[in-house]
């Protein structure tokens, strides 16, 4: 055990849900007057750890301790007595209320019962002066920039617990100045003798503010150091378990023949989104993204799709300037695009496996020229061959099929209106290892046939295996575009965590 | 100004233009004896929508508060007028009624998750069917504490008469904004209805409210049920049918937002005097049908649901980055 006081600490922490280990005997401890970041890509056990700091989830075994003393917390109520306190990416705040009110719900000052108004706003004011903001607590938070917002949440947590700070992601919607100005919160904090925890996917950020690193990766702690004695490509190993960096390029690229010019994006952006990008599509290439979480693949994918509109740069189809506002634009110019999020963004969980297949190209067709059943049954059979979808009918239900057979027919679906341009977010990731085979086998296919597609994915390895060319997303920036010998892992990685001081090999 | 004032200031201008337009074409609106008895007639209606208008801006909808009225009539008439109890213990029992109907309607829409509208949809069809149990028909009540009742009137200068069943409405209303606006229950109730989930977080004591907040409605409308039976000195298991939809159109009109989050108590006032209003012009011309209340309420409440929208969308902040 050490010797030193932790503000809050973790010992052997065990959590499982269901036969699934989250946490599996992590050990965590946070001094005061430290900020302390925890970093590991998704599903490496950060959130259920934090849930556990502060009493949403109880531990399965292991211990949490606040100042030396073994504590149990039920709610996060709780954890708030005992001096803990969280703010998340989307800020939890009431943006119908005043500021003040925001700062001091369930707490505010009483007098006869009732609320005394003049001094939650005489307070409010000197709260709000602390943390460098002149704006009148009397007015709707929701007026205000999610900065700000973000600022009162810190505050309201800071005011309310005062020994222990958790931020969560809370960076992810701020541009580069917020970014800043919350970093001068947070060293104050820390100047203050607060324990801050903090959350992020942007690399930066850590070495910016931290002074420690906790790293987990599938449930397990893999390292806590200090930040001073590590470089950006040790957290990327490190978060990636990847002992890649120097492994050498592959040398062998055939001379692939380029296809005509598909598409065109030129400085390409949406603000407080993803920054312009330049990148040129062929036909029959495959251009895989690579990036930690966050890095803005998915928002460039959106982007691209018209799911979010881009508001600045321009896209020319086949040399011919045009706009994808929405994501009908984009279908009609034949492109398709598969979520990351296959539950909520990807499937109709109730409907048939047959209806989820047809639903684009019906999308595609209009309201009037309605596919029959016959004709339906007739895509979805092919489809299903082809694909090797395992279903017991067509006509079930498709939430009640595996991740990897839902995954198929979301690719059905877009390859049933026939696309010219296909953006696949994610598309292996939680399914099992023969519908991997078939999803990588079909992006094969699909490249060799003429198709352009665009593939997001943190497997490195197998974003090497059917890329053409890879682009690097870095702190929604791209940031690097690789091809030929430089499309290898040890590359990317070296990409991925570059900064001006390691220039890339 | 804040936005949410906006409706507010909307509803009372409104309420003022209409009002004078009323008085230009018949000055006699303009006198103590029409303020009073818009203060006496509205009396069940304010009261019920007190209570409404907490629903609402907790983010629900309480369709019951109707049958609720019904079914108190029917309960206090029969237990003085069949029972022999006295008006006071009658009133005593129906309220603690009335509030368990409403505890029970708060503790399903929040431990089984069913929507509101549902919930209270079953609560209406209970209270009334409830009612018609007990009887049929109307139920006189003959008692020297209804005539006390009904005497107890403040007279005003100009032959206005201020009676107690309209000042238990000003009283309430003056309640009711003190709770909503200076208590720690109201806030929880605006938070509630801003965003459940950031409520929850934020430690507010989310079952305890909705509870909270359904009990005030049945009990308010319990209340009314009481008013009611003063006013008409009977029950009858069909009184105030679609009262509850009168309720959430005076709250509407207020200001308040369907959607919850928004609104004040004060608004709700206006708009019933709104109401009252229309009602009131449509009895002095004496020529136009009834149903033209119906027809003006219908176009009133367009208004303001527009109205809302637009305010709303004008001063929406620019959406976050995903």
């Amino acid at each position: 055990m050490p010797d030193e006081q932790y503000a809050l600490e973790a010992r052997g922490i065990v959590k499982i849900f269901g036969n699934h280990v989250a946490l599996d005997a992590v050990d965590f401890g946070l001094r005061a007057g430290e900020v302390h970041a925890l970093l590991g890509e998704n599903g490496a056990g950060k959130s259920t750890l934090i849930k556990i700091l502060t009493g949403a989830y109880q531990p399965d075994g292991g211990q949490v301790l606040a100042d030396g003393q073994p504590v149990h917390m039920d709610n996060p109520q709780q954890a708030q007595t005992l001096g803990i306190g969280t703010v998340y990416q989307e800020v939890n705040l009431l943006p119908n209320r005043s500021v003040a009110e925001n700062l001091f719900l369930g707490h505010q000052p009483t007098r006869f019962g009732l609320v005394d108004r003049r001094k939650m706003e005489r307070e409010s004011r000197d709260i709000l002066k602390r943390y460098g903001l002149e704006i009148d607590p009397t007015s709707e938070l929701g007026a205000y920039s999610v900065a700000v917002q973000q600022i009162v949440a810190i505050a309201r947590a800071v005011e309310l617990s005062g020994k222990v700070l958790i931020l969560d992601e809370p960076t992810a919607s701020l541009d580069r100045y917020e970014v800043e100005r919350l970093f001068e919160i947070i060293r104050d904090l820390k100047a203050r003798g607060l324990a801050v925890v903090f959350i992020t996917h942007f690399l930066d950020q850590v070495f910016a503010v931290a002074d420690r690193v906790t790293i987990l990766r599938n449930g397990k702690l893999i390292e806590t150091r200090a930040l001073d004695a590590m470089s950006r490509t040790d957290v990327v190993r490190l978060m990636l378990g990847k002992d890649v960096a120097f492994s050498g390029a592959t040398g062998v690229e055939d001379a692939r023949p380029m296809g005509d010019i598909l598409l065109d994006f030129s400085q390409y952006g949406r603000k407080r989104s993803v920054h312009p990008f330049n990148l040129t599509i062929h036909k029959g290439e495959v251009i895989g993204v690579a990036g930690l979480l966050g890095s803005g693949r998915t928002e460039m994918a959106r982007i691209m799709f018209g799911a979010d509109a881009a508001d600045e740069g321009e896209v020319a189809i086949a040399g011919v300037r045009t706009t994808i506002a929405r994501p009908t634009d984009a279908i009609r110019h034949g492109f398709g695009f598969c979520p990351e999020d296959r539950k909520a963004e990807g499937i109709f969980g109730e409907l048939s496996v047959r209806e989820n297949i047809i639903i684009a190209l019906q999308g595609k067709l209009g309201w009037f020229s309605a596919l029959n059943r016959d004709e339906q049954m007739e895509i979805a059979g092919r489809f299903g061959e082809s694909m090797d979808i395992r279903a017991a009918s067509l006509d079930m239900p498709i939430k009640l099929l595996s991740g990897g057979n839902q995954q198929k027919v979301i690719l059905s679906r877009w390859l049933a209106t026939d696309p010219a341009f296909l953006i696949l977010d994610e598309p292996t990731r939680g399914i099992d290892v023969g519908a991997h085979a078939e999803i990588v086998r079909t992006i094969n296919r699909l490249r060799d046939e003429g198709m352009a597609l665009v593939v997001i994915s943190s497997e490195l390895d197998e974003v090497v295996a059917y890329s053409t060319r890879i682009v690097v997303m870095r702190d929604r920036e791209m940031v690097a575009e690789l091809n030929g010998e430089n499309i290898n892992p040890g590359v990317i990685v070296q990409a991925i965590a570059n900064h001006h001081d390691e220039e890339l090999a | 100004m804040s936005r949410s004032l906006r409706p507010l200031v909307a509803t009372a201008v409104i309420f003022a233009i209409a009002y004078a337009l009323a008085v230009m074409q018949f000055p006699s609106m303009f006198s103590t004896r029409v303020l009073g008895n818009f203060l006496t007639d509205n009396a069940f209606l304010g009261i019920t929508a007190v209570g409404m208008t907490f629903v609402i801006i907790s983010g629900g909808i309480d369709l019951s508060v109707g049958a609720v009225i019904g079914f108190t009539g029917v309960l206090v008439a029969v237990l003085i007028a069949w029972a022999g109890w006295h008006p006071l213990a009658a009133f005593a029992l129906a309220l603690a009624v009335a509030a368990s109907f409403g505890a029970g309607m708060g503790l399903a829409v929040h431990y089984l998750q069913v929507p509101a509208f549902i919930v209270t949809l079953a609560g209406m069809f209970l209270a009334r069917g409830g009612a018609s149990v007990i009887t049929q028909d109307s139920v006189p009540v003959n008692h020297e504490f209804y005539d006390w009742i009904s005497d107890l009137i403040i007279r005003l200068p100009g032959g206005g008469r201020l009676s107690f069943i309209g000042l238990l409405m000003v009283a309430v209303f003056i309640i009711g904004a003190l709770v909503a606006h200076r208590t720690r229950f109201g806030s929880y109730v605006y938070a509630l209805g801003g965003n459940p989930v950031s409520a929850s977080l934020m430690g507010v004591p989310v079952a305890r409210t909705t509870v909270g907040v359904y009990m005030v409605s049945s009990t308010l409308a319990a209340l009314a049920g009481i008013v009611f039976s003063l006013y008409t000195s009977a029950g009858y298991p069909l009184a105030a049918v679609g009262v509850e939809l009168d309720a959430i159109s005076a709250v509407v009109i207020g200001g308040t937002l369907l959607t919850g989050g928004y609104g004040f108590v004060l608004g709700t006032f206006i708009g019933v005097m709104l109401l009252g209003l229309v009602q009131t012009y449509i009895i002095f011309d004496g020529s136009l049908s009834s149903w033209w209340t119906k027809i003006v309420i219908g176009a009133l409440l367009f208004l303001f649901i527009v109205l809302q929208r637009l305010i709303f969308a004008a001063s929406t902040q620019g959406e976050k980055a995903s």
